[in-house]
């Protein structure tokens, strides 16, 4: 079979990059910017002699945020359009539901987005962050003296997913510190929810128990505008609750007013003004090619640059598209990232990544108040929670397993 | 020993220099401490700063915490940018000229910092003649409980005149002494007093603590007794707080169900387009804020408002006339022709606008909110509900005193006895879905407040919407009314108890039930509906 699909690509002398990214729908405000990512990345290794001697082209999909439509357009870029590499997804649902496609059909998907953990595939790249590569450090930094010593927690989340393991793990997490269950409060509000005053008014309840409180927000995309706003109309500053936010980065903030957000918390692997000359260089080429001299560039796109420069350098180095040779390949890849260190591909199919904590400026843009002294190892199987404990996940030979439970001995869970 | 006047001249004058020389040292040192930009250094210069007690310290100190301190490494000094834009020297005051203040770093600040910079402003403008920043600071000393500012607010207390800033500086003192065991027994128990008379979350919280911490059994009395006052008292203040922002939730519905009230109630057609004509109007409302010239942004609402009325009611013409017209009578058929038609102005609004959500920023008179009695209530909010009763006000009165109104409600009752009387029941369906539409703009350019601006904004409300309507029985004003407060402060009332997605769960199983009872709905109406 791999023979059979290398064949079908030496036909010519390009090689198909699959971009599977919602351009319409819910999700189009988050995804389309990745698409033009990865499109300036293609140009650019193309204007380099493309890889293998081979020129790239891109094949652009949309899923339109449905979630079904991501299997189907999955297996139309795998099977009719012969994609070596797909670069998708933003949700985890959507990750969820292109996962048989690719087992199936034996290709590569590079996932951009910070997520909730508990998985490990073969045919999966998970270039965004790991719980243990955001949410935790983000609770350690608000347990310190720096960021407050936080006493209290209200985490808010939308109600999928996403924000439920990485409560679950957070709760778990917290407790294990010896926070009591009652200075914990966990709340969930639907999908782009907007009338945010209840629930603000009990947070600032929650806050007003005489210890130093503050918020974990897992609130997905579009509801953290009315969220913010709220907060700023009912004048809770940074200063008296802090909410750290893990999905509101530089392009959520574009559309909202930052003044009255000034001092609340963000934590990603990249912010845009992170002062290394790599990503200054890379900001300016970004703008050159979106010809828009104020786009902004965030984290998930930082992790599509790695994804990207990781499977040019696995492709070199196994010498073929095959995906199953590039697969083993990836593992050890090492490549500089925009922050001035180097992000690893490690056994268990994630990267290793720094982690900055950034307050919110009155301009819109995150500063770093805090950031790891190196880079951090994803813990994809998380230590807090039962069940999950015992699994660690490592694809090389022999064992090339995402589950394997050390206590039984077994691959499988 | 000779002491002439001249001596003693001289003398006050060295002393006094000797004093400025002291202040300026002081000032000088803070400021020095700024230049490391570490976030432990700045905050010695903070408190250097605030002890110095010079002049200009509060104007460092707010330019500090507004990222608008800088630091001019050419010419080794630290300057700030005032409001206006002039770059001034810290230590001297004077303005500096020929430096670009992008070229200079700023010092940067983290939460610690600015809680910092709010407690030293607090005890640096106790004084100020202006009694806004009197109250303000008085509010800062309350919340840092900062023990040095005491003596300042025992001074300020004894001369003060206003008699808020007195009660805030009371207010302040109690939250400093009430935890501190120095202070004899019978001060703290007036302390306990002052915050329970305070009443708010704030005092709770301090009185809480209070109560958990002192060892003195007439202070822990006394905060036990103020503890359930207030409590007692809190927990009335909650519901009529939730019946408020229930009040507020039923505004947006009512503005968002209207013209679906119209064009459903009147005509029985179910327009799925409806939320995008809530959207278009949000949109135009931020086309108009972009073109207008900064100096009427306050005025961008005002002008906003009729224009999204009239941008909605043409594009619900032209739906009415290319698509709806052909498929009266066959309600599958519009409700997913209408379908079609709600994804098409989506990804319209998308291709032309982009994916981002666009941002309209609300008039100053709009944004924030304000203390009532102890509830809280946002400004914003209050112009949407204010807003609300308008529209209903005028919706009722175009359909009951005008020859429009009258003909509308004809051919709601009784069409083919309407078109038999020389009604042109076909141009009233296309005006009273212009209707419709424009007030679904209307509602839009509320929701552009309060909610994102983006291709999406109308699904959200499409649901809600149809369930206020059906809930109020179609074709009924006062009916959608009432749909509105019921399904607003229900929701509401649910919210804090439950959450929001098991309340708003609860509320739909409610809303099924009920209209098994009552298939049409709170107020039933004769008319063709029903014939239907």
């Amino acid at each position: 079979m791999a023979l059979s699909s290398f064949a079908a690509q030496a036909d010519d002398d390009t090689i198909k990059i699959g971009i599977l990214h919602s351009l319409s729908g819910t999700m189009a405000i988050s995804e389309t910017t990745l698409k033009d990512v990865m499109l300036m990345l293609i140009d650019e290794q193309n204007k380099k002699g493309g890889v293998l001697g081979k020129k790239l082209e891109a094949v652009v999909v949309d899923p339109a945020s449905n979630w079904p439509l991501f299997a189907e357009k999955a297996r139309e870029l795998i099977s009719k359009d012969k994609v070596s590499v797909v670069f998708g997804c933003w949700t985890s649902v959507s990750r969820k539901s292109v996962l048989p496609v690719f087992k199936e059909l034996d290709s590569i998907l590079f996932y951009p987005v910070q997520y909730e953990g508990e998985e490990s595939e073969r045919n999966v790249f998970y270039t965004g962050a790991a719980p243990n590569q955001q949410a935790i450090p983000a609770v350690d930094y608000l347990m310190s003296d720096d960021g407050g010593s936080v006493k209290r927690w209200v985490l808010e989340g939308t109600d999928y997913v996403y924000p439920r393991t990485t409560n679950k793990i957070l709760e778990a997490y917290l407790k294990s510190k010896g926070v009591a269950p009652e200075d914990i409060m966990i709340n969930y509000t639907p999908f782009g929810f907007s009338d945010w005053q209840t629930e603000v008014t009990k947070i600032k309840a929650f806050g007003s128990a005489g210890k130093k409180t503050a918020v974990v927000s897992t609130i997905n995309g579009d509801a953290n505008v009315p969220f913010y706003k709220e907060l700023g109309n009912q004048g809770i500053k940074a200063t008296d609750i802090p909410v750290v936010a893990f999905s509101v980065g530089e392009e959520e903030l574009a559309g909202l007013d930052a003044k009255p957000l000034v001092g609340h918390l963000a934590a990603w692997n990249y912010f845009q003004t992170i002062d290394t000359p790599e990503n200054k260089a890379y900001i300016e080429k970004w703008r050159a090619f979106t010809k828009n001299p104020k786009r902004t560039f965030n984290d998930p796109m930082e992790a599509h640059v790695i994804g990207f420069s990781m499977w040019v350098k696995a492709v070199e180095k196994a010498g073929s598209f095959d995906p199953d040779k590039v697969i083993d390949a990836m593992i050890g890849v090492a490549v500089p990232n925009l922050t001035g260190g180097i992000a690893t591909m490690m056994p268990n199919h994630h990267i290793t990544k720094p982690v900055y904590i950034g307050e919110i400026q009155a301009n819109g843009l995150i500063n770093t108040v805090w950031q790891t002294p190196a880079t951090v190892v994803a813990q994809e199987w998380s230590p807090y929670l039962e069940g999950s404990r015992d699994l660690i996940s490592d694809w090389r030979h022999p064992l090339a397993c995402g589950n394997f439970n050390v206590k039984t001995g077994k691959c499988g869970g | 020993m000779i002491s002439t006047p001249l001596v003693r001249l001289a003398t006050i004058l060295f002393l006094l220099f000797c004093s400025t020389m002291a202040r300026a040292d002081a000032v000088d040192d803070a400021l020095a401490k700024f230049f490391d930009d570490k976030f432990p250094r700045t905050e010695q210069g903070i408190d250097a700063l605030a002890a110095s007690g010079a002049a200009n310290a509060p104007a460092i100190l707010e330019a500090l915490g507004d990222n608008r301190l800088l630091i001019d490494q050419a010419d080794h000094l630290i300057v700030y940018q005032t409001t206006g834009g002039d770059l001034i020297n810290a230590k001297t005051g004077e303005k500096l000229a020929g430096v670009e203040a992008g070229a200079l770093k700023k010092v940067r600040v983290n939460n610690a910092l600015r809680r910092a910079i709010d407690a030293a402003m607090g005890s640096l403008t106790l004084a100020s003649p202006d009694p806004q920043k009197r109250l303000a600071a008085a509010d800062a000393v309350f919340k840092a409980r900062d023990a040095t500012a005491l003596k300042a607010l025992d001074v300020q207390l004894a001369h003060e005149a206003d008699p808020r800033v007195a009660e805030a500086l009371r207010q302040a003192r109690a939250a400093i002494i009430v935890l501190d065991s120095s202070t004899p027994s019978a001060d703290r128990v007036a302390a306990v007093a002052t915050l329970k008379a305070r009443g708010d979350q704030d005092a709770q919280s301090l009185i809480d603590e209070t109560a958990a911490k002192t060892d003195d059994p007439a202070v822990k009395a006394a905060a036990l007794d103020a503890m359930a006052a207030i409590k007692a008292h809190l927990v009335w203040l909650n519901v009529l707080q939730n019946l408020i922002y229930g009040v507020s939730a039923a505004s947006v519905l009512l503005l968002a169900a209207i013209g679906l009230a119209i064009t459903f109630g009147v005509m029985g057609v179910i327009n799925m387009a409806h939320g995008e004509m809530v959207m278009l109007g949000a949109y135009t409302t931020f086309i108009v804020q972009s073109a207008l010239p900064p100096a009427f942004s306050q005025w961008s609402l005002a002008v906003a408002l009729p224009l999204a009325f009239l941008v909605a009611a043409v594009v619900g013409i032209a739906i009415e006339r290319l698509v709806i017209r052909f498929l009266y009578g066959r309600p599958l058929e519009t409700l997913l022709a209408t379908w079609g038609v709600s994804l098409i102005l989506q990804q319209g609004v998308r291709s032309l606008f982009g994916a981002n959500n666009r941002q309209v920023s609300a008039p100053d008179f709009m944004s924030g909110s304000f203390d009532w009695a102890g509830l809280q209530i946002t400004t914003g909010r209050l112009w949407i509900v204010a807003l609300a009763i308008i529209v209903f006000a005028a919706l009722q009165l175009a359909l009951r005193a005008t020859s429009f109104g009258l003909r509308m409600r004809a051919v709601t009752q009784n069409r083919r006895m309407a078109a038999a009387m020389g009604i042109s029941t076909s141009r009233i369906d296309m005006f009273a879905f212009a209707l419709g539409s424009g007030v679904a703009g209307v509602a839009g350019v509320a929701l552009s407040q309060i909610d994102n601006v983006s291709p999406n904004l109308g699904q959200g409300y499409i649901i809600d919407s149809f369930m206020v309507v059906v809930l109020g029985g179609v074709g009924n004003l006062w009916g959608t009314l009432l749909g509105a407060l019921v399904l607003g402060v229900a929701n509401k009332l649910l919210e804090p108890v439950i959450g929001a997605v098991l309340g708003k769960i609860l509320l739909l199983v409610c809303i099924i039930l009920f209209i098994q009872k009552r298939p049409r709905g709170l107020f039933a109406l004769k008319g063709r509906a029903v014939e239907a």
